[in-house]
């Protein structure tokens, strides 16, 4: 199954409106996407209180995975989503 | 002869307006003995269609919100369809709990694990909370808690308003506000005062009064007419428009019929309130509170933090004058660096000046940075202490003030026995400014809390009068200006009375401040003399009251 590492780059970590812009593209994918902290048990990427109750800080790393077709570009998709500094824009 | 009923209560916020009820339902707990489901797929059915209620709501609400509350409710909105939670309530059911039941419990874990985040994430706990109580309300078919969004200029009523009722008030559709319990320095009164917006609480059974009657509010009187006679809302609607007319024409300094200047001030709790009042036609502020800048804070703030708010505060006010209150916590507002214990009874503990004199570093950081920020702004920076009841005490606060480097040091008269003292007490200060609400607490020995014993804090009580008098005759002898900040201040009958008892200044929520000034421009000291000596023979607050009116100008009393 396709895997992607990457740090949060919003400056308030993923919380509220990063975490709802994060969800809303999981749900769009249509796909089953996990998010965890490397080596810890993964939630669903598509609960938004699951991400927000994993509580990723600013710089943490998370892991990405996807499963179904496609699953590389949504997973890309998802990494560039991440990296951005969502609260300052 | 009227026909319709009127209920009685106290008005907190004047002026008057009717328009139909919107009931603002309580908070709603799942039954405590919640029967086990008979068959758990058709509650789980209803449980996910209870969330989905939600959402649909919380959507129609983001699509008609502003740019700022759109994105939240959006966010919340998900959180009523999140899987996560729909599940967690499915287990709950499996094992046992009926659904509103297994809805809190699915709800609360996850807020638990919010809160245990802190920051950022605890802040969303009260959406969490907030989808939770609606999807609870909707899955026992009651009506969601809260403020319904409005459609029309409408009549709030509630049992009482919480601060997060008020926060998305819109004051073109909420017109009046009208509560069961709730007393005079309840957060709906002085939010209502803030924005200018009629009120009365203690208004019995106001909860009753099914949605969509129409009402009659007049935040003067005190007074909800149900159904109103068309003569009543002539009355009320000719008097709206003089008194709107009459306080257009009001402008500038607060000035008694013979010319006698009185200044007229605003009391300010933060960045936001100064940032509004400072454009408003009022000669400085009277009370800032300075609360705001410790009570969420988890360390004391730094001296350049502080420096850089109050610099913010001061800024639209230069060269006019910002009384600041150093720093009054206690017990009941605690904090979480200067915690001195437990106390039977904060409302008479380590509170105010006394909890500055067993930390003294607090205090002297805190006058360092008014220092630095009257000198960086230009403001006219005075500064007194609160809860001060000994010429001691007073002496040691000034020294304090003198050494940062700041010019006025002051006393607020909250204490009997600094008014019944205060030749002694003023005698080492440069101001006094009586706070009446904690003033009346202290002299009539009651809770300002307790909204049930309202009537022993009315600030027309005789008694409370006298003790104003007897601090404006000790700030005489040594030519020490007396002041009001407090509730009595913005009464503009009251303000009269006031000034007749030689108070100097007065300081209020700015939306007060126009009536106040036309009544000043209305009597002369002479007059204001013979209304407090009304006032003083009167036998109890209410005939106090009644004289004072009756006494008054009728160019005022028509008005209001």
């Amino acid at each position: 199954m396709p895997a992607r590492t990457v740090a949060i780059g919003s400056s308030v970590g993923l919380h509220a409106r990063p975490a709802q812009l994060f969800v809303s593209k999981v749900q769009a994918a249509g796909m089953p996407v996990t998010i965890g902290r490397p080596g810890s048990a993964a939630v669903d990427a598509g609960s938004i209180l699951g991400v927000m109750a994993l509580g990723a800080k600013h710089g943490e790393e998370v892991e990405l995975t996807a499963d179904g077709d496609g699953a590389d570009a949504v997973l890309d998709e998802l990494v560039a989503l991440l990296e951005r500094d969502l609260d300052a824009e | 002869m009227s026909e319709h009923e009127t209920r009685h209560g106290i008005g907190v916020s004047g002026g008057s307006a009717s328009g139909p009820v919107v009931q603002v339902a309580p908070p709603v707990q799942p039954p405590k003995d919640e029967p086990a489901p008979a068959d758990v797929d058709a509650a789980l059915q209803h449980v996910l269609e209870s969330f989905e209620a939600v959402a649909v709501e919380l959507e129609a609400r983001a699509a008609t919100a502003d740019e700022h509350a759109a994105p939240i409710l959006t966010a919340t909105a998900m959180m009523a369809r999140d899987a996560g939670l729909h599940q967690g309530a499915g287990n709950r059911l499996k094992a046992g709990d009926g659904p509103a039941t297994a809805i809190a419990a699915a709800v609360e874990e996850y807020a638990t694990q919010f809160e245990a985040l802190g920051g950022y994430f605890a802040e969303r706990v009260a959406d969490l909370r907030d989808v939770g109580a609606r999807a609870v309300a909707a899955a026992l078919g009651l009506p969601a808690p809260g403020v319904p969004p409005l459609t029309e200029p409408s009549v709030i009523v509630a049992l009482d308003l919480a601060p997060a009722d008020t926060a998305t008030l819109d004051r073109d559709l909420a017109i009046a506000i009208v509560t069961q319990a709730g007393g005079r320095t309840s957060h709906t009164a002085i939010l209502a005062a803030q924005r200018g917006i009629p009120a009365v609480v203690q208004v019995p059974g106001a909860t009753e009064i099914p949605a969509g009657t129409l009402v009659a509010v007049d935040g003067d009187a005190g007074e909800v007419a149900i159904d109103p006679d068309p003569e009543l809302l002539e009355q009320q609607r000719v008097r709206r428009e003089k008194r709107a007319a009459a306080l257009a024409a009001s402008s500038g300094p607060g000035l008694t019929s013979d010319g006698h200047h009185v200044p007229l001030l605003a009391n300010i709790g933060g960045v936001q309130d100064a940032e509004e009042a400072g454009p408003q036609d009022l000669e400085g502020v009277g009370l800032f509170r300075t609360e705001f800048v410790f009570l969420s804070a988890t360390t004391a703030p730094t001296l350049e933090e502080q420096t850089d708010i109050y610099t913010k505060v001061f800024a639209p006010f230069e060269g006019r004058r910002v009384v600041v209150r150093t720093l009054d916590a206690g017990a009941d507002k605690p904090l979480a660096f200067a915690d001195l214990g437990e106390e039977e009874n904060p409302a008479l503990g380590r509170r105010g000046l006394r909890l500055s004199q067993a930390l003294p570093e607090l205090l002297d950081t805190q006058l360092k940075a008014l220092a630095a920020a009257a000198e960086a702004t230009g403001a006219d920076a005075r500064v007194m202490a609160p809860m001060v009841s000994t010429a001691e005490e007073a002496e040691w606060f000034a020294g304090h003030v003198r050494a940062a480097g700041l010019k006025k040091a002051g006393v607020m008269i909250e204490v009997p026995a600094a008014a019944l003292r205060s030749e002694h007490v003023l005698a080492d200060v440069d101001f006094a400014s009586i706070g009446t609400n904690d003033l009346a607490q202290y002299t009539m020995a009651t809770d300002r809390m307790a909204g049930e014993l309202s009537d022993l804090l009315d600030p027309w009580q005789p008694a409370v009068i006298d003790v104003v008098a007897a601090a404006c005759k000790g700030g005489a002898v040594h030519d020490t200006p007396v002041g009001v900040c407090g509730e009595s201040a913005g009464d503009p009958l009251l303000a009269l009375v006031l000034v007749g008892l030689g108070v100097a200044s007065l300081s209020m929520a700015p939306s007060k401040v126009p009536a106040v000034r036309l009544a000043l421009s209305l009597h002369s000291v002479d007059q204001c003399k013979e209304l407090a000596a009304i006032a003083r023979s009167a036998r109890s607050a209410e005939d106090a009251h009644t004289a004072v009116r009756a006494a008054a100008n009728p160019a005022l009393t028509e008005i209001l």
